[in-house]
């Protein structure tokens, strides 16, 4: 394990910048914090085989506010996947922070997400029966903080999402806008460089919706990276960059040219 | 790592502290009860030795009869004559006293209170076969013995009933028909092996008793001394050939008396309830599997429960071998736990058994770490399959498991 821990320390400072996002792909993808470079993913093998991304070329800048969209089966949760760490491109190279992660193993993965990544999800995913201070606590306990900076780390992520006063309740005792606040805190206690959110939104009413987006363009206001997947231009229209995917393929780039702030009547 | 699996596995173990609880049964009953009968079983071998011993050891009883508790049937062989304890004193080597015996049964009275207690005429060799030291007064002299003097040596518990506080050497009290001296009182001895208080006794000179209670010469038991340099086979052997000769019991015949060695039923004894310890012990042993395989089984529908949790847990940065881990010591914490539980559940079935039985309490530490070490040893054996079935999940299927 600490092996596999020196292997994915990093030299590059972890400072990011919000720049002006763009998300074409430069030939190299020097400058970009996430580059993908021809990725395919098949499933399965010989006749059945599902190819799910067919040559995926993106880049990501540091501090972009990224909305990922497409019909079901366009690849755009592959791609994601892929992003988090979680799967390996079947072809094709993905670069983050300079590593070359289809070639890093289950575990070193395991550590890039650790590091680097904070993952929010659709059904919240916290752990029941677990304090909000608890769940949020979690990621700190396997980076082997101790236990005085994993409180004062957690109540801050509290703090942030404005659920400092709950840290006692379970995720039975929340609302579900609570549970994703929970989570998001949870996501953001390591202070990651990117977010991915998977429709984050998608199991709320339009208002706590809203407000989970606020809470996201805040955070990446503060540095962090977000990259959501979603299916609500609503919600999309958050996002400073909207991909969307078709058939395993990025079918265009949109910008929306505002300050984090939806435009009215949507992009 | 290990400080933080700990923490992650007792917040686990908290969470479903039900699920838990019934997760340990199985190891807090193996324990309890691999604990409780081997405690229990070396109790019972000490108590059985300790009574045994406390008869005597290099003694043999000779009786009349073929053993034990003989049943009916034919009639009764004939006690022993006064010449019979004679011949085994002259003639068989090894022997150090014989002591012979007469017994009776009768009520001692003494001002209001009386005693229904066993009488046992016997000669001063009786005590030089086996220790029993006075608490207080005196022996019998010769001339008192052969004289046949009503003179009595009373059990403890025959002078608790008889005298209460009072003194008892010295004092006259009537027992039966006669009218008798104390003149000493027996130190206490307590259970004898097969029940019945050994205490509750008042010995006279063997002569008083034949003439006043049995109204024979007639000899009931012998005990015969053996010296320590010979070996009670031996004279054991010597013994019923000398009996059989003088009983003229024909070739091919059975023996019509039997000889008892102490130390060979405290043998035999030793070795039966060692044998029954360990049998009662494997069924324990095998209950204690039981629990293991009861803690895999709750493991493994927990990993599939908690398949979503770990897929949290792997999408959050934990690598594999840090959830084999949790895991795996959330299932040695639990049967470690339950180890604990049944350590001292077995403590309180111990105390209330041997309260029962009569046994002295017991507490073995060999017994008792071995049996939480083969606790935390099946937390090991057992939460391995099922960890290392979490640890090896993939994240995204794991978080789309419902």
């Amino acid at each position: 394990m600490v092996a596999v821990a020196a292997a994915v320390v990093v030299g590059a400072g972890a400072a990011a910048v919000a720049s002006n996002a763009a998300a074409a792909a430069s030939p190299d993808g020097a400058d970009a914090l996430i580059a993908l470079r021809g990725v395919t993913k098949s499933y399965g093998e010989g006749g059945t085989a599902f190819q799910a991304l067919k040559g995926v070329d993106l880049d990501i800048l540091a501090g972009d506010f990224v909305a990922v969209m497409g019909p079901s089966g366009s690849g755009k949760s592959t791609t994601m996947n892929i992003l988090g760490c979680l799967d390996v491109p079947s072809g094709g190279t993905f670069l983050f922070r300079g590593y070359q992660v289809e070639t890093l193993n289950r575990d070193q993965r395991a550590l890039l997400r650790r590091r680097y990544l904070g993952f929010v999800f659709q059904g919240f995913n916290l752990l029941s029966r677990t304090t909000a201070l608890e769940n949020v606590e979690l990621p700190l306990l396997y980076r082997g903080d101790e236990k005085k900076a994993r409180r004062e780390l957690s109540m801050a992520a509290l703090e942030k999402v404005g659920l400092d006063r709950w840290w006692d309740h379970t995720p039975a005792e929340l609302s579900g806008g609570q549970q994703q606040r929970v989570a998001i805190a949870r996501a953001i206690v390591t202070q990651p460089d990117v977010l991915l959110a998977d429709e984050p939104t998608g199991n709320l009413d339009s208002e706590r919706s809203v407000e989970i987006m606020e809470l996201l363009t805040d955070l990446n206001r503060g540095g962090i990276t977000v990259l959501m997947v979603t299916h609500e231009p609503d919600m999309a229209a958050f996002a400073r960059t909207v991909i969307h995917f078709k058939d395993g393929l990025v079918e265009r780039i949109e910008r929306n040219h505002h300050q984090g702030q939806p435009v009215e009547g949507g992009a | 790592m290990l400080g933080t699996t700990f923490v992650l596995a007792l917040r686990s173990i908290r969470r479903h502290l039900l699920r838990s609880f019934l997760t340990t049964l199985g190891i807090i009953i193996g324990v309890a009860a691999v604990v409780t009968m081997v405690t229990l079983g070396k109790a019972t071998t000490a108590q059985v030795q300790q009574n045994i011993s406390s008869l005597g050891t290099n003694i043999l009883q000779v009786r009349p009869g073929q053993g034990f508790g003989r049943g009916g049937g034919g009639p009764r062989p004939p006690d022993f004559k006064p010449e019979d304890v004679e011949a085994i004193a002259n003639q068989i080597a090894g022997v150090s006293a014989v002591a012979p015996q007469a017994q009776s049964t009768a009520t001692a009275i003494y001002e209001g209170a009386n005693w229904s207690t066993t009488i046992n005429g016997t000669t001063a060799a009786y005590f030089q076969v086996q220790p029993w030291p006075l608490a207080a007064g005196r022996l019998w002299t010769s001339q008192e013995e052969s004289a046949g003097k009503a003179v009595c040596i009373i059990g403890n518990t025959v002078r608790q009933n008889l005298f209460r506080t009072g003194r008892a050497v010295g004092q006259r009290f009537r027992v039966g028909a006669v009218s008798c001296d104390v003149i000493g009182v027996l130190s206490t001895r307590g259970q004898a092996g097969f029940g019945g208080d050994q205490d509750d006794v008042v010995i006279m000179p063997i002569k008083t008793v034949q003439r006043r209670f049995t109204g024979t010469r007639d000899v009931r038991l012998m005990l015969v001394g053996v010296d320590q340099a010979y070996s009670t086979a031996t004279v054991q052997a010597g013994i019923t050939d000398l009996l059989r000769e003088r009983r003229t019991i024909t070739a091919g015949k059975d023996d019509d008396f039997n000889i008892f060695d102490t130390k060979q039923i405290s043998d035999t004894l030793s070795s039966t309830t060692t044998l029954l310890t360990r049998i009662v012990t494997a069924v324990a042993g095998i209950s204690l599997v039981v629990g293991g395989i009861g803690i895999m089984n709750i493991m493994l529908v927990s990993v599939t429960e908690r398949t979503r949790e770990i897929g949290i847990r792997l999408a959050i940065g934990a690598v594999a071998s840090e959830v084999l881990l949790q895991f795996l010591v959330e299932a040695v914490v639990l049967s470690m736990l339950g180890g604990v539980i049944g350590l001292l559940l077995a403590q309180v079935a111990i105390g209330a058994l041997s309260a029962l039985g009569g046994l002295p309490y017991l507490f073995v530490p060999e017994i008792n770490a071995i049996a939480f070490g083969i606790s935390a040893v099946i937390g090991v054996v057992f939460g391995y399959f099922p960890a290392r079935r979490a640890a090896a999940l993939n994240p995204i299927d794991a978080l789309r498991h419902e």
